[in-house]
């Protein structure tokens, strides 16, 4: 079942020196339960993508919907729906863990017992059991990022978007997130829509992969399917594919133009 | 649901307040001054026609601690908007109308305390008005503060960094206390300096709590004043509302 569609999806920002097409025109679905890597170089539209998806910012153009909410004439259905982990997270250093995760429960209209209890629940599931007491300024690199999905989990959303989730992390809370991302989904059906800039991250948890470049869906399909199609072997890296793909770094040896 | 989301994020940014006490009465540090070292050089000054100096110099410092307060109530959301704090609120259904009101309505209540502090102080230097007139002067500080705030976190949600922020808020408080006769009375203006303050909203609410402090309550300035207020607060409330909504581009 299709949770997330987009046709022709675009964005423009007016700016001094004239429009700037940030995102021309993405055309996508997801389907309920995936995990879905959307990758891509920087300045590519990833973030504007999943900011138009998440209501933050209106598009200019183009039709999407996400769990069956349109997302420009139901904004408030698509909110109730949807997490959103940004890059910066978005916790304020000096509030403790248990006062955020209670704010953003009664944000998503809970009441105060019920915020309270989601508080404690989520805690218990990301592992910050004992944190709950503790200003955020005070948690480490991979306690700040779990406190950031717990908060964006806090309404149980049925897609769950992360912005460059484990940018920053070391290795072994990074391993921590992959896991903690696939057991989002075996067990509570959640789908993921994530970017992220590390391509053996996108390997490793995407069921499927979308690759934008210049504002535009320029391939998608499951990891083995791009090597074997932009890297020439199901054995090629996923950085081969990617370079191929939007045609940065150098180019593999066969496609070179042969002089004339 | 626009009553409990406005509760809901005014004791999130209450409680940030009660974090720093003493920030809180910094605020009031500067109308303080100006009350101990300015309000005794005009004790002899026949400023008002009705009343002492007094009742004209106290109503402009508690419009001047709403001017310069709440002007620059926009800072602390550039911080937040970096940390993706605002952000992390807008994806969720609150209330856009909730997002503003809660922030503002923090900063209304700060500067009416302060307010009383600053009446308190005025009262031990030789005030005498009438309660009904104080009191009306403490409405017209938190519709200010009201409209001042909405309109520097607007500002502060399109600005990038403090740098910008601040010379941006700067250049618009200088004029509006100059121009309003905050310190003195617009009355000794010569002709084109009080008609060019006429142009200057600010301006009608100092002549109303003027004349409330000294016990006209149903004069041409008083009507003046409530309507300039309320106007300029609808305003304000509707601009910042709209960028809560539309932010990030």
């Amino acid at each position: 079942m299709t949770i997330i569609s987009t046709a022709g999806l675009a964005r423009t920002f007016r700016t001094r020196r004239g429009e700037v097409e940030a995102v021309r025109g993405i055309d996508l679905t997801v389907r309920e339960g995936e995990i879905l890597g959307f990758l891509g170089p920087n300045g590519a539209g990833k973030t504007t993508t999943l900011r138009m998806l998440t209501t933050l910012l209106k598009p200019t153009g183009g039709a999407a919907t996400v769990a069956g909410r349109d997302l420009v004439t139901d904004a408030e259905g698509v909110r109730r729906v949807c997490g959103y982990v940004a890059q910066s997270g978005g916790v304020d250093p000096h509030v403790t863990v248990r006062e955020e995760l209670v704010t953003q429960g009664r944000l998503y209209r809970l009441t105060k017992a019920q915020a309270a209890e989601r508080a404690e629940e989520l805690a218990h599931e990301l592992d910050l059991g004992g944190l709950l007491d503790r200003k955020t300024a005070a948690l480490s690199g991979g306690q700040r990022r779990r406190l950031d999905i717990a908060m964006g989990l806090t309404h149980r959303p049925r897609v769950l978007f992360l912005d460059e989730p484990t940018t920053g992390l070391d290795p072994g809370s990074r391993a921590g997130l992959w896991d903690l991302v696939r057991r989002l989904r075996d067990e509570h059906g959640t789908t993921v829509f994530l970017t992220t800039h590390y391509l053996d991250e996108a390997d490793a948890l995407s069921d499927r992969l979308v690759i934008v470049d210049e504002g535009v869906v320029v391939a998608d399909g499951t990891p083995g399917a791009l090597k074997l199609r932009y890297g020439g072997s199901i054995d090629a890296t996923l950085q081969d594919a990617f370079l191929a793909i939007t045609g940065r770094g150098p180019a593999p040896a066969d496609s070179t133009p042969v002089a004339v | 649901m626009l009553l409990n989301d406005t509760a809901l994020i005014f004791g999130r940014y209450a409680r940030q307040t009660l974090r720093s006490r003493l920030a809180m009465l910094f605020g009031v540090l500067m109308p303080l001054l100006y009350l101990v070292f300015f309000g005794p050089l005009l004790t002899g000054l026949p400023l008002a026609s009705r009343g002492s100096s007094w009742q004209v110099l106290v109503p402009g410092l508690l419009l001047q601690l709403g001017l310069f307060g709440a002007a620059f109530a926009g800072f602390t959301i550039i911080i937040e908007k970096n940390l993706g704090i605002v952000e992390r609120m807008r994806v969720t259904p609150v209330s856009r109308l909730a997002l503003l009101l809660g922030r503002v309505l923090r900063d209304t209540a700060v500067f009416v305390f302060q307010s009383v502090l600053l009446v308190l102080a005025a009262l031990v230097m030789g005030l005498r008005a009438p309660l009904a007139g104080i009191l009306i002067g403490f409405v017209f500080v938190a519709l200010l503060t009201l409209s001042l705030a909405s309109l520097s976190y607007a500002l502060a949600m399109k600005v990038h960094t403090p740098q910008e922020f601040g010379p941006a808020i700067n250049t618009m408080t200088m004029p509006s206390m100059l121009l309003s006769g905050l310190m003195l009375p617009m009355s000794l203006a010569p002709g084109w300096l009080d008609v060019l303050s006429h142009f200057m909203p600010l301006r009608y609410l100092v002549d109303a709590v003027r004349d409330a402090y000294v016990g006209s309550y149903a004069t041409a300035h008083m009507l003046y004043g409530v309507l300039v207020a309320v106007a300029v607060a609808a305003l304000a409330v509707t601009v910042g509302t709209r960028v809560f909504r539309t932010a990030g581009a």
